[in-house]
C-alpha cells in the first residue's frame, strides 16, 4: 500500500506539498488542533465536572444527569458544527461553543455516577466519624469516584479533538481537519498523513490523560488505566 | 431425549425413589495442599433415611456433600447410588437425579417459581402438562398456593418462602438422592424451626435419601436418622443414631462436639408418652381450665420430655399429670421417672451402628 | 479522490433547488416546508434509508463480533485486557481519521464505512456484555449445575438471560453513537444524513436542508433509543419487580 508510504512521507515533510509553498505546515496545524480542543475541554470541564460532582454528591438530579448524556450522544459533532454555522457564523468561539455542548454530557454523567456511586456505607461510615459534608466529598467520595470520572473527561477529550477535526467540514480552517478535506490541494498522501496524526494525537492526548488518572488515583484503588469496570449500573452508561 | 418416568434416564430402572448411597474410601486432595480436605471416608446411607453430616468448619462435610454430585472432581474411592458408581455417569446426566439444594437458594431470578421448579423436568424432556402438574403438586405439597405463586418472581418472595421453592425444585423430578448444604442456614430461627418441621413431614412422605449437612448439633439430632460427625480432614469420628451419639459418644471430640448438655439433649428425643409414668396414686384430678388441678399441671403424652422436665422446673420440681389427646390421665410424670430412664439409657450397651435402630416417633 | 473532493471539485452540485425557489428559500429561512416536501422523496427520505440501514448494519454485525469476543473473555478471563485495549484504540481513533484511513486499503465504499461504524461498538458491547455476564450471582450459577445444566445450557438458559440489561444497555448507547457518527460516513461513502447535511453546506449553509436533515439524524437516535428501552422492559419482565 504505497498510499501509507506517501503518508508517511508527508508527514516527515511536515505537511509540505510540491508546488504550493502556502500551506500551513503540520506541527502547526497539529497544535492548533490542540489548541482548539484544549480550550473546549477546559471550559467544559469547569462547567460539567463541579455540576456532575455536586449532584453526585447530593444523589439529586439523576435523571437529568443520565439524560444529559443520552441525549448529548446523539448529537452529530458535525450539525452542531453547521448550525453553528448557519446561525452563528463559524469563527473560533462558535467553534468552541460547540465543542463544549459536546463535551458536556459524558462530562457530567460520569462526575454524577461516579461520585453517586461511591459506596453509601463509606459515606455513612464518614459522617459518623464526624465529617462534614465537604470533607466527606474532598476525603472519601472524589478520590473513589476518580476512575469513572476520568473515563468520562477521556471520552470527552477524545471527542473534543475528533470534533475539531469535523470542524474543517464545515469550513473551519485551523485544524488537522483542514487537510483531510482539502483533497485538492493535499492529494490523497496528504489527507492519508493528516489521518495518522489525527489518530496519533487523540491517542495521545487519551494517554496523557490516563497517566494523569494513574497519578490522582488512590494507591488502594489502582489497577491498569484501562481497567474493565465491573459495576453493571457504570457499564450502562460509560462511554 | 428419551422421556423418562423419574429421574432415571439411562439404562434400566435400578431404583424408584430413594436409593442406597454408599461412600467408600473417599478421599480429596487439593493441588499444593499438605492436608487432604477428605482423608478416607467410608460410610452408607441406607435408601429412605436422612444423613446428617456435621462437624466444625474444616471437617470437610461440604466438600464430602458435593463429591456425590462431582460438583468437584473426587482424588480417589467410589460414590455408589443405587449401587451404581457415579464416576461412571456422565456428570450432567447424574445432577438430573439428585436433588440439589444450597443455602443462598440460587433460585433463578429471571424465572418465576413455577419455572423455576420445573428446571429439571424441562432439562429431561418432560411433556408441558406433566410439567405443570407436577408444580401444581409440588407447590400444594410444600404449602404454597398453586394459583397466587406459580406465576411470582423470587424477589417477590420472603427467604422462607424462597428456600422451600428451592426445595421442591429439588424434589420436582422425583430424585432417588436429595443433597442439602445447610439449606436453612440463612433463616431466622423461627422460620428456621418451621422449615425443619417441614421438611420431616416432607420426608415422612416421600421418603428419600437425603445427605444433609449442616453445622449445628441440634438441627443434626432433629433432622437426622442418622448422624455422621466429621472431624478435621474429613475424618469420620462417630456414625450413628442421634439417640447413640448422645448416650454413647465415641470419644472426648464427639461429646465436646455434641455440647455439655447431650443428657438435655437427650431428653429431647424421648417423647413422655413413651416413659413409665407414674402411678396417679389416687390423686383425684380435677381437670381446671388453665390446666391446673388439685396444685398438679397437666401435660400433653406428645410433649418432649425435655420441654416436660422445662415446665416441671419452672414449677418447683412438682409432678406433672400427663393427659392423652382426649384428656385422659395416663399417669404421673415426676423427677423420679425421668431419672430411671436416664438410668436406663446409660445401662445400655453401645448400639451397633451397622444395624439401624428403628427410631420411635420424634 | 474522497467524494467530498469529487464534489468541491466540480463546483456546487444543486440537485435540491428547483427552478421555482420559493421566497422562504431564498431568504433561507428556518424551515421551508414547500422544499422538505418537494425534496422529501428523492433527497431526504432515501438519505434517511440509508443512513438506518448503516447503523443497523454496523451494530449488528459490531453485537455479533462483540458477544464472540465477550463469551471468549467470560471463559478465558486472560483475554479481556487485550480485547479491551484493542477496542478502545479503535474507539479512540476519531471518525474522520478511521474513516480515511479505511478508505487506503479498502476503498471509497460501504466498507471503509461499515468497518469504521462496527469499530466504535466494539468498546462499549463488549465491555457491557461482559459486565452482564460476570453480573450473574455465584449461587445461580451453582444452583444451574446442580440441577444438571450442561455449560451451553447455563449460559443460554441463565447467564444470557439475566445479562440482558447490561446488554440493552450497551446497545442503547451503541445505536445512538453510530447514528450520530454516521452523518461523517459521506466523506468515503455517500450515502447517509451526512449528504444532505453536506450539500447543505455548501449552500451557504440552507438551513431547512441542515435542520430537516440533522434534526432527522437525533430523532432517529432517540426513536431508537426509545425502542431498546420498551424491548427491554419486554424481555425482562422481573427486573422491574420491587423486591418484597
Amino acid at each position: 500500500m504505497h498510499e501509507f508510504v506517501e503518508a508517511f512521507r508527508f508527514i516527515a515533510h511536515n505537511g509540505a506539498v510540491s508546488g504550493a509553498p502556502g500551506l500551513p505546515s503540520l506541527t502547526h496545524l497539529t497544535l492548533e488542533t490542540l489548541r482548539v480542543a484544549a480550550i473546549g475541554l477546559a471550559i467544559a470541564v469547569a462547567v460539567a465536572l463541579p455540576l456532575g460532582v455536586w449532584l453526585g454528591h447530593l444523589h439529586r438530579g439523576s435523571f437529568v444527569a443520565i439524560n444529559v448524556g443520552n441525549i448529548g450522544r446523539a448529537l452529530p459533532s458535525l450539525v452542531v458544527l453547521a448550525v453553528g454555522d448557519a446561525f452563528l457564523g463559524l469563527g473560533l468561539t462558535v467553534v468552541e461553543l460547540a465543542l463544549v455542548i459536546l463535551a458536556v454530557p459524558p462530562i457530567v454523567t460520569n462526575a454524577y455516577l461516579a461520585v453517586d456511586g461511591v459506596d453509601a456505607d463509606l459515606v455513612d461510615a464518614a459522617r459518623g466519624m464526624g465529617m462534614s459534608g465537604l470533607e466527606i466529598l474532598r476525603g472519601v467520595e472524589l478520590p473513589l469516584a476518580v476512575p469513572l470520572l476520568f473515563a468520562g473527561v477521556r471520552t470527552a477529550a477524545v471527542f473534543v479533538v475528533s470534533t475539531t477535526t469535523i470542524a474543517a467540514l464545515a469550513g473551519f480552517s485551523g485544524s488537522l481537519g483542514d487537510v483531510i478535506d482539502n483533497e485538492t490541494s493535499y492529494h490523497f498522501s496528504g489527507v492519508l498523513g493528516a489521518a495518522i496524526c489525527v489518530a496519533a494525537l487523540a491517542l495521545a492526548v487519551d494517554g496523557a490523560l490516563a497517566l494523569v488518572q494513574r497519578a490522582l488515583t488512590p494507591q488502594g484503588l489502582r489497577a491498569g488505566a484501562l481497567e474493565l469496570s465491573s459495576d453493571t449500573a457504570h457499564a450502562a452508561t460509560i462511554v | 431425549m428419551k422421556i423418562a418416568d423419574t429421574a432415571q434416564s439411562e439404562g434400566p430402572s435400578v431404583f424408584a425413589q430413594a436409593a442406597e448411597l454408599e461412600l467408600r474410601n473417599v478421599s480429596k486432595r487439593y493441588p499444593g495442599q499438605r492436608e487432604p480436605a477428605i482423608g478416607d471416608l467410608s460410610l452408607t446411607v441406607p435408601a429412605g433415611e436422612v444423613c446428617v453430616l456435621v462437624g466444625p468448619s474444616g471437617s470437610g462435610k461440604t466438600t464430602a456433600m458435593r463429591l456425590i454430585n462431582r460438583m468437584i472432581p473426587i482424588t480417589s474411592g467410589d460414590i455408589l447410588l443405587g449401587g451404581r458408581s457415579v464416576l461412571e455417569r456422565d456428570p450432567r446426566q447424574l445432577r438430573r437425579e439428585i436433588g440439589y439444594v444450597i443455602q443462598q437458594v440460587g433460585l433463578f431470578p429471571h424465572q418465576t417459581v413455577g419455572e423455576n421448579i420445573a428446571t429439571v423436568p424441562r432439562l429431561l424432556g418432560w411433556p408441558k402438562d406433566r410439567i405443570s402438574a407436577r408444580v401444581r403438586e409440588l407447590l400444594e405439597l410444600i404449602g404454597l398456593d398453586p394459583q397466587e405463586m406459580t406465576r411470582r418472581y423470587p424477589a417477590q418472595l420472603p427467604g422462607g418462602q424462597r428456600q422451600r421453592v428451592g426445595v421442591a425444585r429439588a424434589l420436582a423430578a422425583d430424585p432417588p438422592l436429595m443433597l442439602m448444604d445447610e439449606p436453612f442456614g440463612a433463616i431466622d430461627p423461627i422460620n428456621r424451626a418451621r422449615l425443619q418441621d417441614e421438611f420431616l413431614r416432607l420426608q415422612e412422605m416421600v421418603k428419600k435419601t437425603v445427605v444433609f449437612v449442616t453445622h449445628d448439633i441440634d438441627e443434626a439430632i432433629k433432622m437426622g436418622d442418622r448422624i455422621a460427625i466429621l472431624r478435621d480432614g474429613g475424618v469420620l469420628a462417630q456414625y450413628d443414631t442421634p439417640r447413640e451419639i448422645l448416650t454413647h459418644p465415641a470419644d472426648e471430640f464427639v461429646a465436646q462436639f455434641v455440647g455439655a448438655d447431650r443428657g438435655l439433649k437427650r431428653l429431647a428425643l424421648t417423647k413422655v408418652a413413651e416413659l413409665k409414668l407414674a402411678e396417679p396414686n389416687g390423686l383425684r384430678a380435677d381437670l381446671r381450665a388453665d390446666g391446673r388441678a388439685d396444685g398438679v399441671r397437666r401435660v400433653s403424652a406428645e410433649t418432649s420430655v425435655r420441654d416436660a422436665l422445662s415446665l416441671m422446673l419452672t414449677e418447683g420440681g412438682e409432678a406433672l399429670t400427663v393427659v392423652d389427646g382426649d384428656g385422659r390421665v395416663e399417669g404421673l410424670l415426676t423427677l423420679g421417672v425421668i431419672e430411671q430412664l436416664l438410668a436406663d439409657e446409660a445401662a445400655e450397651p453401645a448400639g451397633d451402628a451397622a444395624e439401624p435402630q428403628p427410631e420411635g416417633p420424634r | 479522490m474522497t467524494f467530498a473532493a469529487l464534489a468541491a471539485a466540480s463546483g456546487p452540485v444543486i440537485p435540491n433547488f428547483a427552478a421555482q425557489s420559493s421566497s422562504c428559500e431564498i431568504h433561507n429561512r428556518l424551515f421551508c416546508a414547500g422544499w422538505v416536501s418537494r425534496n422529501w422523496g428523492p433527497v431526504l427520505w432515501p438519505a434517511l434509508r440509508q443512513h438506518i440501514v448503516l447503523a443497523l448494519v454496523a451494530v449488528a454485525i459490531g453485537f455479533v463480533i462483540a458477544m464472540a469476543l465477550a463469551l471468549a473473555a467470560h471463559r478465558y478471563g486472560w483475554l479481556e485486557r487485550p480485547t479491551t485495549l484493542i477496542t478502545t484504540i479503535l474507539y479512540t481513533i476519531p471518525a474522520l481519521a478511521l474513516f480515511e484511513l479505511l478508505a487506503a486499503p479498502v476503498g471509497l465504499n460501504v466498507f471503509s464505512a461499515e468497518i469504521a461504524l462496527v469499530s466504535y461498538t466494539l468498546l462499549i458491547l463488549f465491555r457491557n456484555i461482559l459486565a452482564g455476564l460476570r453480573a450473574v450471582p455465584a449461587e445461580v450459577l451453582d444452583a444451574a449445575e446442580g440441577a444438571g445444566m450442561s455449560r451451553t445450557q447455563t449460559l443460554l438458559r441463565v447467564e444470557l438471560p439475566l445479562a440482558l440489561p447490561a446488554i440493552v444497555a450497551g446497545l442503547r448507547i451503541a445505536i445512538v453513537t453510530i447514528i450520530a457518527l454516521a452523518t461523517i460516513v459521506y466523506v468515503v461513502y455517500d450515502r447517509g444524513l451526512g449528504v444532505p447535511i453536506h450539500t447543505a453546506l455548501g449552500e451557504g449553509p440552507f438551513k431547512t436542508e441542515l435542520i430537516v436533515a440533522g434534526g432527522l439524524s437525533i430523532l432517529l437516535a432517540l426513536l431508537a433509543d426509545g425502542l431498546l428501552v420498551i424491548a427491554q422492559r419486554l424481555l425482562t419482565p422481573w427486573a422491574r419487580i420491587r423486591t418484597s
